[in-house]
């Protein structure tokens, strides 16, 4: 096993955490994992196909930033969406109803576990090449500061928090929109969530420099390493990031350091990841790290988290309902959305 | 009416859609200070400041993918090719996320984007520089191709582009920027979706776009003065294809030649042919005929590229073999 990099210390007493905003982001966590458990329970059901990549162990990276996002914000995910879409504020009847490849998906039943996009939610998609979203990204970043300053539009600047892996982040899409965001101070947070491995690919074996947060230094902006374990300590990085954007100074780049507790997809066997390396991530599970966090600090009691956990698995249950009883698309409908007319 | 250039008539009609809309803007490569590889933008950063010409880095996939994330969230971006070809390289971009984006979202977003440039055979600029993407592109679903072919056309149709809600490649060609031609004073936009009958006739239906319109008409010249009477259609639109103009022309002649710069293999006419076969077979007194590129990279040397694509001769040929066949 590599040696693992050193998790960032953090201190929480400056954090700008109130207790709701910690009730709001617990309920948040905890409904990324209900939905991701569910969804394998669904697919080794055979009530969902595909190439289905799970969210767990990585709920305090999705939660910590976009939950500190403003409904006007845009969010640009991977394959590896539903928890982000989520979080997004996707209802999980619509993100189950997609697996299901149900009409009442938030992609209609036509984009499946790595294409969820809603306009309503400002979720820019789903994008399943590695790092394609990335650009997209950079799309809607641009179109905030041109607002602003070729069509005078005033507000908040809109910002857009845009997803990647660490695989991501050899490839040349990344490299030339931290480029483009720094050179146009465009309103965008690239967060890299570095879970160590590009399906069996792992990070130290396909990258000279390991720590990504170093490579923002080349283009001029801010980047940051961040414990993606610890969701205050995301949630407080991507406050930062936030108001830099905000303020039109520009991009920053967000490596959080994190683990996925499920295989690749749900069709990996993995066999590659260590025994060790397992059980030294596994005890820093982030929703039971900051439920201690929560009850020590005493934002909440543990009657209050044992509820959320029960209205989730409520709502979770209620999502597999409604998809299953919602139709399937209409085959008259096959060729639908090809054209902005359809 | 005022004598104006191809390249002046693709400027007017970007600078007409930009003074018109807010939202419309042109970014790529050397398209604002340096105003377009072919001047197509020549000064309009004057005019409308940095950001709306937004000069970017060689990075061809990714301000190609920024224009699609940018038209998804409400604007209207216009993405020069400095030569088509080169987006070859933005290939995942206009496939992936341009042209099927809008149906993987189940309608969620509308991409309106076009992308436009110089394509088409140069003069000897070599095999990269000499692409013809549309033959590429043509599978893509969501995706519209149009191939413009004179300065009228040229400026209607790249209004109505930058005013469609789909992704619009827009094709010009690399020796057709200083063609010449009066074009109305008041402002006019033209059918994305329609070809043109260039020259109405009895004896054959020539299909063509692009450079090779204007290779048909020099063919036309010398076949009037043989007694043909062919009837040539620019298709204009490439994807989809207008087969309320085509079909009944099928049905008038009988006979159908296509004569294009794209390569045979895949090419536009490959698929011409195909669904004049699934529709129009009972129609057709002769086989039909395709006057294709060579299935071969673009040579430099200027004899072989001659040979390369199609020339006049060739189409006066086909038409005299084709309208004599009896069957």
């Amino acid at each position: 096993m590599v040696q693992e990099r050193t998790l960032p210390e953090y201190h929480s007493a400056a954090t700008s955490l109130t207790r709701a905003d910690g009730l709001r982001l617990y309920e948040d966590m905890v409904l990324g994992r209900e939905f991701e458990d569910k969804c394998a329970e669904m697919y080794y059901r055979g009530r969902m196909f595909g190439f289905v990549h799970l969210y767990n162990g990585q709920e305090a990276v999705a939660s910590g930033v976009i939950k500190a996002l403003e409904p006007t914000d845009y969010v640009c995910s991977t394959y590896r969406d539903h928890v982000h879409a989520l979080s997004a504020g996707v209802p999980a009847r619509e993100v189950m109803a997609e697996l299901f490849g149900k009409v009442t998906g938030c992609s209609k039943g036509r984009g499946g576990s790595m294409h969820l996009f809603s306009a309503q939610h400002h979720l820019l998609g789903g994008f399943a090449f590695v790092a394609e979203g990335i650009p997209v990204a950079l799309g809607a970043a641009f179109q905030a500061r041109y607002r602003q300053e070729a069509m005078g539009e005033s507000g908040p600047m809109q910002v857009t928090a845009c997803f990647f892996g660490d695989g991501a982040c050899n490839n040349g899409q990344f490299f030339e929109c931290l480029n483009m965001a720094s050179l146009w101070r465009l309103p965008i947070i690239f967060v890299v969530e570095n879970n160590k491995w590009a399906i069996g690919m792992a990070h130290e074996r396909a990258t000279s420099q390991p720590e990504i947060y170093q490579k923002a230094a080349a283009f001029g902006m801010p980047g940051v390493e961040v414990d993606g374990m610890n969701v205050v300590a995301v949630w407080d990085v991507a406050q930062t990031a936030l108001q830099r954007a905000r303020a039109g100074e520009g991009p920053t780049l967000i490596e959080a350091l994190t683990y996925r507790f499920r295989g690749h997809s749900l069709a990996d066997p993995d066999e590659l990841r260590s025994k060790e390396e397992k059980e030294y991530w596994l005890p820093q599970d982030p929703i039971k790290q900051f439920a201690a966090y929560l009850l020590t600090h005493n934002l909440a009691q543990e009657a209050e988290l044992a509820a959320i956990h029960q209205e989730i698995r409520a709502r979770v249950e209620d999502a597999v309902a409604f998809a299953e009883e919602s139709p399937e698309p209409d085959p008259r409908d096959l060729r639908r959305y090809i054209y902005a007319e359809d | 009416m005022a004598e104006t250039l191809l390249f002046n008539a693709l400027r007017e009609a970007i600078d007409e859609e930009m003074a018109r809309d807010p939202s419309v803007f042109v970014l790529g490569e050397d398209v604002g200070h340096y105003g377009g590889s072919y001047k197509v933008t020549k000064d309009l950063y004057k005019k409308y400041g940095d950001l709306r010409l937004l000069d970017t880095p060689i990075a061809e996939n990714s301000f190609t993918g920024m224009a699609v994330g940018a038209a998804m969230t409400g604007l209207r971006p216009i993405v020069e090719g400095m030569n088509m070809g080169f987006l070859l390289l933005a290939f995942n971009q206009i496939s992936n996320n341009a042209g099927m984006l809008r149906y993987t979202s189940g309608g969620n977003f509308k991409i309106p984007l076009v992308i436009r440039g110089p394509g088409g055979v140069g003069r000897q600029l070599g095999a990269e520089h000499s692409q013809r993407l549309e033959a590429y592109f043509q599978a893509v679903p969501g995706l519209k191709i149009v191939a413009c072919s004179t300065p009228y056309n040229a400026k209607g149709l790249l209004k109505a582009a930058i005013r469609d809600d789909n992704p619009v490649l827009f094709f010009e060609h690399v020796l057709l920027y200083n063609l010449k031609e009066s074009l109305p004073e008041a402002e006019y936009v033209l059918p994305l979706d329609r070809a043109e009958v260039v020259r109405p006739g009895q004896d054959v239906t020539i299909l063509t776009y692009s450079r090779m319109r204007h290779h048909v008409l020099q063919a036309v010249k010398t076949l009037e003065g043989r007694g043909f009477d062919p009837e040539v259609i620019d298709l204009i639109s490439l994807k989809p294809l207008d087969w309320q103009t085509i079909g009944p022309s099928i049905t008038k002649t009988h006979r159908v030649i296509v004569v294009e710069e794209c390569m045979k293999t895949g090419g536009i006419g490959a698929e011409i042919v195909a669904s004049i076969n699934d529709n129009y077979f009972d129609q057709l007194d002769a086989p039909v005929l395709r006057l294709s590129s060579a299935d071969i990279p673009t040579p430099y040397n200027g004899s072989l590229e001659n040979l390369t694509i199609v020339q006049p001769l060739q189409i006066v040929e086909a038409v005299e073999k084709t309208v004599a066949l009896q069957v």
